[in-house]
């Protein structure tokens, strides 16, 4: 295809494309996320085309293999428009069913979802509970969309949001937008994004760099994952609207070297983007230039820390450098580098193209619009979720999640992954806030909520994710590399029962200094699990040290 | 910027003069103000890595605790070398060393400054502190590379290339006298024993890296531990 050379020129594509969709036809949408790919969701395509074929069906049902729904839980999951009728657990021998009673506007019965206690049936998307309760504004369009073809991005109406910021806005009209959004990064710190693009923009360099930070690492985290496979373009678009509010000519994508769906989508995203001038020179017209690199870790969490991050795509080992001076200032190659995370920069496009008061509707005073949520643990329905800022955690457990597995008790909620923190049960009515949750303990991270049920050990809790950093620290530095070793010995110990006096004295001051004298943010929050446990579960810990031991 | 220009800072209560673009550390030197240091070398590029030298500072406002071989002098800032908060960082980043190395003299000395207990913390296998003195010495000094960092995490150490050793370490050996546990002679020997044996007869005596003194750790029974 020629590159497109004008606003004109996309609206004219735009909507031959959407000439060519009869809305009415049915399509049907396999998900192929991680989890349901692990499920083996590509055998569930295969029998759908195999019918088409069979059948010669092509021009009257439509079979579109998509990225993450979200109710990872029940997958396969099958989507059908129009309706969005949802079918789960789907199994190539129900394809012929599927196929028979979407022909004739039926629904098949059996695949739908079931309450459980009650046993009604839900047929459609907006009444099946894990959905119903959620504002999905960024991972809606997943089933929408086949992460491969451009089209069905701009079918859905992807690169408007670029056009009005090319056309109708200066940079820093795009800057003010950002800003007055109040949008505050989704990677793990919160920190509003706008001051973060004025600070690179007011940068004295010219050179300047955007990055996508897809280096999803925390654990029990795999929204970034979700977005990024499932609707690639969305994420590509809100960084190219980033570059041009921040005056960046060359950015960078960042991302996993061991997830194969991922890495597909996003090198054919970049050619798509590029084919159709989107990328490159002279971008629709506007004289504006800005192209994207792709670029992959080596393997450790600690690449996904924004200085060692930039240090891997220079190509250097992906060691952290301390931040006295901040990377927006002097990032990859000493240049001012803006690095954002997934979720952040796909709520560039639909702040620009709604606007910033339209963003601030939804969510806290603090927190604004919605935060992609991995929901995994002792949950009954395990998935990739998206609600408004400020929902209480009681929603998101209870009317999204299902509650807790087999019948069980509350006894914690866990957030942020390896470097966040757990809260006891009876917190369940806090918000989903940046600082309020910071305030309990249990920062909110990049999103993952683990939850755990009344047989929970919180001491193996807190050994198990320590031992998960221990092996993903780059060992630079002498209190990460040697003080979580030392937590981690002292926490075996005590899941062991070989507990001795002095322990818990021990891993205070470890990690103390663990948190204030580390070199990153990794082993800086390091011992905040395991501090959020001496903060709310203290008489566990001291349950494992023999009695009568007080002090050393 | 004008990096010649002149910063006036406050440390432990005195008024110092600093150029713009030093360290805390080297202000702090300069100024007779002793700050305790295991990875640097001021031959070497500032690491970060052992975080002894970290200093509470004040500024804007705000109280940090940061490294003082990495942080840039400000005006009007006010630094502090010693302190409860900053004491106890030292202690515990002793102690967890001399889980590693607790007969190497330079952690002795510190352990008697800061209080540490050798005991303390369950004893590590390697006696590599992972300073990198060794590492960045023969990178930025010598520029030959023969020893490097492997591994990372917990498991990180350092070890030499034999197909560079082979040829480089034995006419210079500076390395040895930098590192503060011995480790780095110790693989030395290690890596030429396993890849090398028997190429070299005799050792070389008074191969000296500048500004530190050679040590040889004494080869005591190690005191036993609680």
């Amino acid at each position: 295809m020629a590159r497109l050379q004008s606003a004109v020129e996309l609206d004219e594509l735009r909507a031959k494309i959407l000439a060519s969709r009869d809305p009415a036809r049915p399509c049907i949408a396999v998900c192929a996320g991680a989890a349901c790919d692990g499920m083996d969701s590509a055998a569930v395509a295969a029998a759908f085309l195999a019918a088409v074929d069979e059948h010669r069906l092509a021009g009257k049902l439509e079979v579109r293999t998509t990225g993450c729904h979200g109710y990872c839980e029940k997958g396969p999951n099958v989507v059908v428009t129009p309706g969005d009728i949802c079918y789960f657990e789907v199994q190539p021998a129900d394809v012929p069913d599927i196929v028979a009673a979407t022909l004739k506007g039926e629904v098949v019965e059996r695949l739908v979802y079931q309450d459980p206690v009650t046993g009604a049936k839900a047929v459609h998307m907006d009444e099946v509970p894990f959905y119903k309760h959620q504002t999905r504004l960024l991972i809606g369009d997943n089933p929408k969309i086949d992460p491969m073809r451009i089209d069905d991005y701009l079918a859905v109406g992807g690169y408007a949001a670029l056009v009005k910021a090319l056309t109708e806005m200066s940079p820093e009209q795009v800057l003010g937008e950002v800003k007055k959004a109040n949008l505050r990064g989704r990677g793990g710190g919160g920190f509003p994004a706008g001051s973060k693009w004025e600070t690179t923009r007011n940068a004295p360099d010219k050179t300047k760099y955007v990055i996508v930070n897809g280096h999803e690492g925390e654990s029990a985290a795999f929204m970034d994952r979700a977005m990024l496979t499932g609707n690639p373009h969305k994420v590509l678009e809100g960084l190219i609207i980033g570059a041009y509010a921040i005056g960046a000519q060359r950015g960078f994508m960042y991302t996993r070297h061991d997830m194969p769906l991922l890495t597909k989508h996003v090198r054919a995203a970049l050619a798509q983007a590029e084919e159709y001038g989107f990328l490159g020179e002279d971008i629709l017209g506007s004289g504006f230039d800005f192209e994207v690199e792709l670029h992959f870790d080596v393997g450790i969490f600690v690449s996904g820390e924004s200085s060692a991050l930039m240090r891997s795509i220079e190509g250097n080992a992906p060691e952290p450098r301390p931040k006295y001076i901040r990377t927006s200032v002097s990032g990859i190659w000493d240049k001012p580098s803006n690095l954002n995370n997934v979720e952040t920069w796909a709520n560039v496009p639909q702040i620009i193209s709604r606007g910033a008061e339209w963003f601030t509707r939804m969510g806290s005073e603090g927190s604004k619009g919605t935060k992609l949520i991995s929901l995994s643990g002792h949950v009954v329905n395990s998935g990739v979720v998206e609600v408004p800022m400020g929902t209480p955690l009681r929603t998101l457990v209870f009317d999204i999640g299902g509650g807790v597995r087999d019948g069980k008790a509350l006894k914690a909620i866990h957030f942020g992954g390896a470097m966040g923190g757990s809260i006891p049960a009876q917190l369940i009515d806090a918000r989903l806030d940046f600082d309020e949750m910071s305030k309990l303990g249990a920062p909110i991270g990049a999103g993952g909520l683990l939850l755990m049920d009344e047989d929970t050990d919180m001491i193996e809790v807190a050994r198990y994710l320590l031992d998960f950093l221990v092996n993903e620290s780059c060992g630079k530095c002498v209190p990460c590399r040697e003080g979580m070793p030392q937590m981690r010995h002292i926490l075996t110990n005590l899941t062991e029962g070989k507990g001795k006096p002095g322990d818990l004295e021990r891993l205070e001051d470890l990690a103390e200094v663990t948190g204030l004298s580390s070199l990153c943010a990794l082993g800086k929050t390091s011992a905040d699990p395991l501090k959020s446990m001496f903060r709310y579960f203290k008489p566990e810990l001291e349950s494992r040290i023999p009695a009568g031991s007080e002090g050393k | 910027m004008n990096d010649t220009s002149v910063v006036i800072l406050q440390i432990d209560g005195r008024e110092v003069k600093a150029s713009a673009g030093t360290t805390v550390l080297q202000a702090a030197q300069k100024a007779g103000i002793h700050i305790p240091t295991l990875c640097h070398h001021e031959k070497l590029e500032a690491f970060g890595g052992c975080r002894l030298c970290m200093v509470e500072v004040q500024a804007r406002g705000r109280t940090s605790y940061v490294v003082s071989c990495l942080y840039p002098v400000e005006n009007d800032i006010v630094v502090r070398t010693r302190s409860e908060k900053v004491d106890k960082i030292r202690r515990v980043l002793v102690e967890e060393l001399m889980a590693h190395a607790p007969d190497a003299p330079e952690l002795v000395k510190l352990a008697e400054e800061f209080g540490a207990d050798r005991d303390r913390f369950e004893r590590e296998a390697s006696f590599c502190v992972v300073c990198g003195l060794c590492v960045r010495y023969c990178n930025e000094v010598k520029q030959k590379n023969a020893v490097g960092f492997i591994a990372n995490g917990a498991l990180r150490e350092i070890s030499f290339v034999p197909e560079l050793a082979k040829n480089e370490c034995w006419q210079c050996q500076e390395c040895f006298a930098l590192c503060p546990t011995s480790y780095a002679q110790a693989a030395y020997l290690l890596t030429e024993a396993l890849a090398f044996p028997g190429q070299r007869k005799a050792p070389i005596h008074g191969a000296q890296a500048p500004e530190r003194v050679r040590r040889v750790i004494p080869i005591n029974p190690v005191a036993a531990a609680a």
